[in-house]
């Protein structure tokens, strides 16, 4: 398997703070990772810094190529792509509209009709209401599309903030059975989650980060057994 | 007052309410995009007057200076930030977008000023000259304070205009100019006589805001524009970078700002520091239409334009006091009647 993305010792500080320290992670090709671990973690922090919305210490390579030198926008163009944990969609602007607006990184938009094909047959309530300002959906809906935006953009890497925060169940484990779809087409994918068990089932891969640091990796299948693991974030369930 | 003499200040104010709506449109997509009150715009309309003036005299504007001048501050400073973040592979990239570009676009000017050109390439070429001059204080002013608050930017906004009417004077005399009347012909409409230029004028408001419209409707870039306005992490994500969205609002909103300023100069007598009202009173427009609406910002100034032309009937004196009096009203009805918005109270 090849590379697709590695961090290797990321430290991230907010002021004297450091939210992240000495993290190190690598997603290969067509694999789907996560990271799990408790509200505070620094989890999402560590996603700001991979696509670049927070400065970082440390080496990040995706594909072979040191993003150090490269801004937000070009490790989009690169492919590196991330759906946030508050969604960002343009709230006055249609279904289409923001779908649409998924392939502004590309140089070749032919398979823009394609795409948007794709995307309304993956979610077809977005079909339903694809003139509809972006504001006016629901929270599933909304995730729908954040996440339908983020694949008109052909991501190589897809990572994932919390896709299924604040949504009811059913639409919880239609999010997950997307992501899952995911590998047959070739994307890679990041992912990070409170909701521990939907993350390892799906993943192959896992990492446990507490306070700021991985405490833990393994396969997904052996995380997901483990009794410590089971007694802090997997119980309940 | 009569009947007669209300419909023509009606039809007055709402000739003047159209050149404010160019230029409060303006306003409002720089603000949205860039959150920056670009205050200088009435000062771009004038000196596209004041270009004008100069083709139609066959003398070499004083735009052409103040371009190169700009030209080689903002291509010094993009080499200088490049070179120190280490990328040196995009400087000929950045030469030729903030020195050649502007370059050839006085080159053109000079050259087609040979040919004694007629009116209609005198305009497109005052036009172009106009265009770069907003992307390149952008680049140079803006710029480096991008990330600063709305109330730091509008402070430099204003410093910059000064620093514009002072550059005015420099590059283009203290002589006032009117241009050559755009057309002669004149009709009635229902008894009331309405000059072809207030024709014009309506017509162009009309024609440039529907354009604007179907840019951001119908294509990919419009969409990144309004996206940028609405969410610039979102649009961040998507690969649309701020920078360049700002670019392009700063260039759409110079061409209904140089649009505005052809449409008045021959009405008005345009000198280096005419724009400051100009500018102004757009600028009450669009916070009458609420700072973020097109159409807010539209019927804004169409209000402002009726008001000053009933006022300058009451009192020609007082007319932009009055003018001006109608901002405190409108401030504390908008300032008591709106929720602070969603984004304000996340920060």
């Amino acid at each position: 398997m090849t590379q697709m993305f590695s961090i290797e010792n990321v430290s991230v500080a907010y002021g004297k703070v450091e939210a992240v320290r000495n993290v190190s992670l690598s997603v290969e090709q067509g694999q789907i990772v996560t990271v799990i671990g408790p509200n505070g973690a620094g989890k999402t922090t560590l996603l700001m810094a991979a696509i670049g919305l927070l400065k970082s210490t440390g080496r990040m390579v995706f594909q072979g190529h040191d993003l150090a030198r490269i801004d937000v926008e070009g490790r989009v163009e690169r492919g590196l792509c991330l759906v946030p944990e508050k969604r960002e969609l343009f709230a006055d602007l249609s279904v289409a509209d923001n779908l649409l607006l998924g392939t502004y990184s590309l140089r070749d938009r032919s398979t823009t009709r394609k795409s948007l094909d794709d995307v309304f047959d993956r979610f077809p309530r977005l079909k339903e209401r694809s003139k509809q300002a972006a504001g006016t959906l629901s929270g599933g809906e909304r995730q729908m599309l954040a996440l339908g935006r983020a694949l008109m953009a052909k991501p190589k890497l897809l990572v994932l903030d919390e896709p299924s925060l604040g949504l009811a169940p059913l639409i919880v484990r239609e999010i997950f059975r997307t992501i899952a779809s995911l590998r047959s087409l070739g994307v890679s994918v990041l992912l990070v989650e409170q909701n521990a068990r939907a993350a390892l089932e799906t993943a192959d891969y896992g990492y446990v980060l507490e306070t700021g640091e991985i405490i833990q990796s393994g396969p997904a299948d052996t995380l997901i057994h483990d009794p410590k693991l089971i007694a802090a974030y997997l119980g309940g369930h | 007052m009569t009947a007669d003499i209300a419909a023509i200040l009606a039809i007055d104010g709402i000739a003047t309410g159209a050149v404010y709506a160019l230029v409060a449109i303006g306003t409002v997509l720089i603000f949205t995009v860039t959150r920056v009150i670009f205050i200088p715009f009435g000062d771009i309309a004038a000196f596209t007057a004041l270009t004008l003036a100069a083709l139609d005299a066959k003398q070499l504007p004083g735009t052409v200076g103040l371009v190169v001048v700009l030209a080689c501050m903002a291509c010094a400073m993009e080499v200088v930030s490049l070179a120190r973040a280490g990328e040196l592979r995009t400087v000929p990239k950045a030469v030729l977008f903030y020195l050649v570009l502007p370059l050839i676009v006085v080159g053109t000017v000079w050259l087609t000023m040979r040919f004694a050109p007629p009116m209609p390439v005198r305009i497109v070429l005052a036009l172009l000259l106009i265009l770069p001059i907003s992307p390149l204080l952008d680049r140079i002013v803006f710029r480096p304070i991008a990330d600063a608050s709305v109330l730091l930017l509008l402070t430099v906004s204003v410093a910059l205009h000064f620093a514009l009417v002072g550059l005015g004077l420099l590059f283009f005399g203290p002589e006032g100019v009117r241009t050559e009347p755009l057309t002669s012909m004149a009709m009635e409409i229902a008894g009331v006589h309405v000059s072809g230029q207030t024709v014009l004028i309506l017509t162009a408001a009309l024609v440039f805001s529907g354009l604007l419209f179907l840019f951001f409707d119908f294509t990919l870039i419009g969409k990144a524009l309004r996206a940028t306005a609405l969410n610039r992490t979102g649009a961040r994500l998507m690969g649309i970078r701020p920078a360049r969205a700002g670019t392009i609002a700063y260039l759409l909103g110079s061409l209904m700002a140089g649009v505005s300023g052809i449409l008045i100069a021959p009405v008005n007598t345009i000198f280096y520091d005419s724009g400051f009202l100009l500018g102004l009173k757009a600028f009450v427009g669009a916070i009458v239409g609420g700072m973020t609406s097109y159409p807010g910002a539209a019927l804004g100034a169409f209000g402002v334009g009726l008001l000053e032309s009933f006022a300058s009937f009451q009192s020609s004196t007082l007319k932009d006091v009055i003018v001006f009096s109608l901002l405190i009203p409108v401030l504390l009805w908008r300032s008591l009647a709106s929720q602070h918005s969603e984004e304000e109270v996340e920060e």
